[in-house]
């Protein structure tokens, strides 16, 4: 018996269940039957993340850290330091947005890795056996709600930092610096939430899974600092170069080291990570067992 | 309907599921039963596509379950009450499943309604007693309105009401047509709900018939003959012409004899020939649990041991006598000794392979298993009074029965009756 038994003849039509020419007698459900799609799966995916508490406190606690470590620098910049020297002030948001990067990497850990941690995943992959249509519904909900709130606490700290410390020699952003210190600084952490997702669902641990991924963003810079001998300068340069707080910063342009990605690079460098964790993530949910 | 061929499942080189082969018809409630760790779970995760089998295949309505078009809409599930997240109200935890599978919003609160949780449906799920998150499971199973249901121990944690609306939910769902599979452990509650009966053990199929089937076969029904306790001379006169006559005698602990192979009125008379006077004569007719219980005594994976405290314990001052074990405690095999006619083999062999096995004929009649073979549902000797309808519930199985020649089976029937 080490060969399964051929497949039974799958004459029956796919609307089977009105089993016309069946030996049993069926049940047919008065509710119409629809054919799915990820459409179904993203509403449903939204009903979730919105009606658990943790998605509000992650975000609330985001907030929170942008918009009140960004008006903290502002003010203490405004009162000691009167002259910017022509710097962008957009870049004072930068210490906001690396802390909140935190609660993203929770919440994005979470959307996925809490399904496991309930056992609700196998309640969803009941209700959705396309399992990958499960996982890209999460990915772009959280996506998107990672960007929105990212973009819109960016862009009021923008406004605030370049309101507050208008006439103290601060450049005035240019479009660009604009567009980079708002949209592309959210692109950028919304995939890193992403990145994160995708690695909650290949570990399925959520606190296993949130220090990977807070060690992944500190422990370049830690690991970089001990690298005092000369012979290991390149590697520690490349890892302060391509260290995430330091991509981050470069949308401010205020980067710690002059070589190195620069202008839209950590965008791409990102994308590429996240799509080949999410790559990941897609073919081991398929392969595994729930 | 359910149809399992050759289903295989391994985990490293510990196999849980080996060559299952089962159908789940429409229209019934099927009991799905086995000791712990039996591989029930492993078994409706594989039917559910949570788990691929290692070798094999599931098929419901024709189809792998992820190969279904909108499979919830065709097959609820309840495997674990507590299957949700516990930060989310129950009546989100269901409207998300509802999206899911394009089910209008209104069902979620008919469902609720159905399962009595309407008045808990904003609370969170994390404060849900055992019963409530039961009934919040069943609801999820509930709401895509489907053909086949699947309950994995639907009546854990649920009150008395809970167990009868359970008991006759599922009876009101077999008799609109769909396909009702049911693993449990309530023996009691199995045989009330259940009309037929897979039974696993370590993973392989022990029996696959119907309830009245199963208790026949896997059950020696007695008498139970007390004599006066005054004169155990008695006993002994009618042990000895019991047994002249063909039955079996085992005495019991009470003093009580416990007779097979014979009808009632067949002891009473050899009773009176051979002047003894009675006290009982009754019939005993085994349980859906006893039945159970003697089926898998070989498969049990995990079986309680006297709980010895060994070193622990003060000795005993002298003079003082060691506590009295209770009777079940570490004792495997209490529960009656087996038939005379199962030549004590606790259960059968695996089923031929292959073919799914059918009710009865199948796991008794394993070929080259002549010992199994006499363990075909034997005639009630009790049952009956009228003589001439010796077959009660033998003639479903006609080709497992012994044939002719084996002499064991012979001995269960009552020569008289024939």
């Amino acid at each position: 018996m080490s060969t399964p038994p051929p497949p039974m003849p799958q004459s029956a039509a796919p609307d089977w269940q009105a089993a016309p020419n069946s030996p049993y007698p069926g049940y047919t459900s008065p509710i119409p039957v629809v054919r799915t799609h990820l459409g179904h799966a993203l509403t449903s995916e939204w009903t979730k993340i919105k009606s658990v508490r943790s998605t509000m406190w992650t975000l609330g606690v985001f907030v929170l850290l942008v918009v009140g470590i960004g008006l903290l620098t502002g003010a203490v910049v405004a009162s000691s330091d009167p002259d910017l020297g022509g710097e962008s002030p957009l870049s004072l948001g930068f210490f906001g947005l690396l802390l909140g990067a935190m609660c993203i990497i929770t919440l994005g850990v979470l959307t996925t890795a809490s399904e496991y941690g309930t056992g609700m995943i196998r309640t969803t992959m009941v209700a959705c056996p396309s399992r990958g249509r499960v996982l890209a519904a999460k990915a772009l909900v959280f996506f998107l709600i990672a960007f929105v709130v990212t973009l819109v606490c960016a862009t009021l700290i923008g406004f605030l930092h370049v309101a507050m410390l208008e006439g103290y020699n601060a450049k005035d952003p240019s479009g660009e610096e604009w567009l980079k210190g708002t949209v592309g600084v959210s692109l950028y952490l919304a995939l890193l939430g992403t990145l994160s997702l995708a690695i909650g669902s290949v570990v399925r641990h959520s606190a296993g899974a949130i220090t990977i991924m807070i060690g992944a963003v500190l422990a370049p810079l830690v690991i970089a600092l001990f690298m005092f001998s000369s012979s290991l300068q390149d590697v520690q340069q490349a890892l302060f170069e391509y260290s995430i707080p330091n991509q981050m910063s470069i949308f401010y342009a205020n980067s710690l080291t002059e070589s190195g990605p620069s202008g839209w690079d950590p965008l791409w460098i990102m994308l590429v990570v996240t799509g080949a964790a999410l790559g990941g993530a897609f073919a081991l949910l398929e392969k595994r067992d729930v | 309907m359910i149809e399992a061929v050759g289903l295989t499942k391994r985990y490293g080189d510990k196999t849980a599921v080996y060559n299952l082969s089962f159908q789940v018809r429409p229209g019934a409630v099927t009991g799905f039963l086995g000791p712990n760790g039996s591989g029930k779970s492993t078994t409706m995760r594989m039917i559910l596509g949570l788990d691929n089998p290692s070798a094999g295949q599931v098929t419901i309505g024709g189809y792998p379950y992820r190969k279904l078009p909108n499979a919830p809409r065709q097959v609820g599930a309840l495997l674990d009450a507590k299957a949700v997240h516990g930060g989310r109200s129950a009546r989100n935890h269901l409207l998300s499943l509802a999206q899911l599978s394009g089910i209008p919003a209104r069902r979620v609160d008919e469902v609720l309604g159905v399962v009595g949780l309407h008045d808990v449906a904003r609370r969170r799920s994390k404060g849900f007693s055992l019963g409530m998150g039961q009934r919040l499971g069943i609801a999820a199973a509930l709401l895509g309105d489907p053909q086949v249901l699947l309950f994995d121990e639907p009546v854990n944690g649920l009150d008395p009401e809970g167990i009868l609306w359970v008991r006759n939910l599922m009876k009101s769902l077999a008799a609109e047509g769909r396909t009702v599979f049911v693993s449990s452990h309530l023996m009691s509650e199995m045989a009330l709900t259940a009309d037929h009966l897979i039974v696993i053990g370590r993973g392989q199929l022990l029996a696959d018939m119907s309830v009245t089937d199963f208790i026949s076969a896997n059950s020696a029904d007695f008498a139970r003959v007390r004599t006066p306790d005054s004169e155990p001379q008695q006993r002994e006169k009618l042990s000895a012409a019991i047994t002249e006559a063909g039955g079996h005698v085992l005495p019991e602990q009470d003093g009580a004899l416990r007779v097979t192979g014979l009808p009632l009125p067949r002891i009473s008379d050899i009773a009176h020939d051979s002047d003894v006077r009675l006290w009982e004569l009754s019939p005993h007719q085994a349980s859906l649990e006893e039945a159970y219980m003697r089926m898998t005594q070989g498969a049990v994976d995990y079986r309680s041991t006297i709980d010895q405290k060994a070193g622990l314990q003060q000795p005993l001052p002298p003079g003082m006598q060691p506590p009295m074990p209770v009777p079940g405690q570490g004792q495997p095999g209490w529960y009656a000794p087996p038939p005379p006619q199962q030549g004590g083999q606790p259960f059968p062999a695996p089923a031929p392979q292959g073919a799914p096995v059918q009710a009865p004929a199948g796991p008794y009649g394993a070929p080259g298993a002549p010992g199994a073979a006499p363990g075909a549902p034997a005639p009630n000797p009790y049952a009956q009074s009228a003589p001439q309808a010796p077959q009660g519930p033998a003639p479903a199985a006609p080709s497992a029965a012994a044939p002719p020649s084996a002499p064991a089976a012979d001995l269960t029937k009552p020569e008289d009756a024939r």
